[in-house]
């Protein structure tokens, strides 16, 4: 038995309090989600006490089910269609960005970069009260709505795929692209046939992030949306969190948390599976995968 | 020879062929995010509608009239300081938030980079878990947890007597504490990336040096990701500037109402637009100096990458 003092002054000591932190946290940050779920399929009225597990929440209530209550699927159908059309639009247009600046020699591009990580640590909401301002005050061809929250969303979304893109640009180098092109293509030929596979990790990375991100965004969606049939499902929480406590609301969310899950499972998953042939000097652990900045 | 020259034919093309497949994103960006902060000054420093209390924008900077913004100013000190509370309290907010985030987030990001070994995997998965739980969901799942009946209570009560706190009115701890809750996952991650990116062999020769675990870390690790550390704090202090959603939902009370709270209220009050823009414009000024550091930062570091 070593006294405490030995024990602290052993190098190779195991460090048992820094595991001790760490577990707490990983506690302290999950649990009260799980709970949450849990309530989800809570039996009773209450999201406080429980009454055993039914799915009523979910389908069984012939009223206030998710399944029954169409403000609440509404919500969902939008929050859904938000991500996939969000990121039909902010991948590309990322991607293209991010190919393009990180060629363009010259004094533009380095403003249009530092523009782009503006855009991406600017407070969302004054982003959202600005974009509000123009839609309201300026004749635009588009109302608040849908469009709204697709143009908000595709703006403040259209750092990620550029910012991973572009770091994985760096790690390809030039060299490939050079020794495309000395056996022949064009500058186009060579990025579509040579430069855009070699993306294709980060590129598809990049659209699970930015939908999984997108079916979460509360300000911008809330501002931009209009009337209560473009509200999804972060904009209910908030409304009726405070106000008509059943555990719907939890069932929407974990509803919710379940699409993100499964997206990014498999994207975790198809992401493993398209850097499979790579060495082990590049990580291709979920820290990569998740794009670390 | 010229199959020598062939990767430098005609660089100017080039080069606006690389402009050209850049130039929808900056067009973008240009149009929805340079564009409507202008609007907002327009509408600052722009008249009301007589009649409708409407904002009318003036777009040229020379008709530019001040009224609007000098009484958001006029009213944060003094016998008037109707704001002045909630812009105070803002900065206090944040600034206690943002201090426990780090001490909570350096220990478990420091760990997991350096230390977790075979572990590592499953704990980043954990970590980055809470970043596809919707930030909504989980304050949802503390206004389950904090209400009257709630667990927390139950807890306290140890099922033997009834407490009856009531810790979702108006307490600044409890906002304080469900931003770091919402905002801590923001500052791990980047805290473990960089951490994971130090080199171990400059810590050993530290300890082989004769340095002591306390005198290795704050001479060695702290000065080495100095800039990982600002980088992380501005992640998690930028969004938590313009926050109303976690007051709203965790105390609903103006005595805990937040400059975000400010800007949420006179947003859609007839005749007060103006001051939800002038409150973005305070909250811009305030937050400029800390986004250009971001973006230099970020920019140099690329530029040693390649």
């Amino acid at each position: 038995m070593r006294s405490p003092i030995g024990w602290w002054r052993d190098p190779w000591r195991r460090p048992r309090i820094l595991v001790g932190i760490t577990v707490v946290y990983l506690l302290w940050s999950l649990l009260p989600v799980l709970i949450a779920v849990l309530f989800s399929f809570n039996n009773g009225r209450s999201r406080t006490a429980w009454r055993g597990f039914s799915m009523r929440w979910y389908w069984g209530d012939p009223v206030r089910s998710v399944w029954h209550d169409a403000s609440l699927h509404q919500a969902v159908v939008q929050t859904l269609s938000l991500g996939v059309i969000t990121t039909l639009i902010t991948v590309p247009l990322g991607v293209l960005f991010a190919i393009g600046i990180d060629r363009w020699r010259g004094r533009p591009p380095e403003s249009a970069n530092a523009l782009m990580l503006l855009s991406f640590v600017i407070p969302e909401t004054l982003l959202a009260v600005a974009l509000l301002f123009t839609i309201t005050v300026v004749a635009l061809p588009f109302e608040l709505g849908t469009t709204a929250q697709v143009v908000g969303l595709v703006t403040f979304q259209l750092s990620y795929p550029a910012v991973l893109v572009r770091a994985r640009l760096v790690t390809i180098g030039t060299q490939y692209e050079e020794a495309a092109q000395d056996l022949g293509p064009s500058p186009l030929g060579a990025l579509r046939r040579v430069i855009l596979p070699m993306l294709t990790p980060a590129i598809f990375a990049s659209t699970v992030l930015v939908f999984a991100d997108v079916i979460d965004d509360f300000v911008i969606v809330r501002y931009l949306s209009g009337d209560a049939s473009t509200e999804p499902v972060s904009v209910k929480i908030y409304n009726t969190a405070r106000a008509a406590p059943t555990p719907a609301l939890n069932a929407l969310a974990s509803i919710l948390l379940a699409a993100a899950f499964v997206a990014v499972v498999i994207g975790y998953a198809g992401y493993r599976l398209l850097t499979r042939g790579e060495s082990a000097q590049h990580d291709r652990g979920i820290g990569s995968f998740a794009g670390e900045v | 020879m010229a199959l020598i020259a062939s990767p430098f034919r005609r660089p100017r093309l080039r080069n606006g062929l690389w402009a050209a497949l850049s130039l929808p994103g900056i067009a973008w960006l240009c149009l929805f995010f340079l564009a409507p902060l202008y609007v907002v000054l327009a509408i600052v420093f722009g008249t009301l509608d007589p009649l409708f209390r409407t904002p009318v924008p003036v777009w040229n900077p020379l008709d530019w009239h001040g009224g609007q913004f000098k009484y958001v100013l006029t009213h944060i000190f003094g016998a008037s300081g109707i704001f002045g509370p909630a812009l105070l309290r803002t900065l206090v907010y944040v600034l206690v938030a943002s201090a426990l985030c780090i001490t909570i987030a350096f220990p478990v990001a420091y760990y997991v980079a350096r230390l977790a070994g075979h572990r590592r995997g499953l704990i980043l998965a954990l970590l980055i878990a809470p970043f596809w739980i919707s930030y909504m969901m989980r304050m949802l799942a503390w206004v389950n947890l904090l209400a009257v009946d709630g667990l927390v209570n139950k807890a306290l009560g140890l099922g033997l007597f009834h407490v009856h706190v009531q810790w979702l009115s108006g307490r600044g701890i409890v906002v304080i504490l469900g931003r770091v809750y919402g905002y801590v996952p923001y500052m791990v991650l980047p805290l473990y990336a960089g951490l994971d990116r130090l080199p171990q062999s400059t810590l050993e020769a530290a300890r082989d040096l004769g340095a002591n675990r306390a005198s290795a870390f704050v001479r060695v690790v702290l000065p080495m990701c100095r800039s990982t550390i600002v980088a992380a704090v501005l992640l998690t202090c930028l969004p938590m500037l313009g926050d109303y959603f976690t007051n709203d939902l965790l105390s609903a009370s103006p005595q805990t109402s937040m400059v975000g709270n400010l800007i949420n209220e006179t947003v859609n009050a007839p005749g007060e637009k103006g001051y939800a823009g002038g409150f973005v414009m305070l909250v811009l000024v305030v937050s400029l100096l800390p986004m250009l550091y971001y973006v230099r930062s970020v920019s140099r570091a690329e530029r040693i990458a390649t």
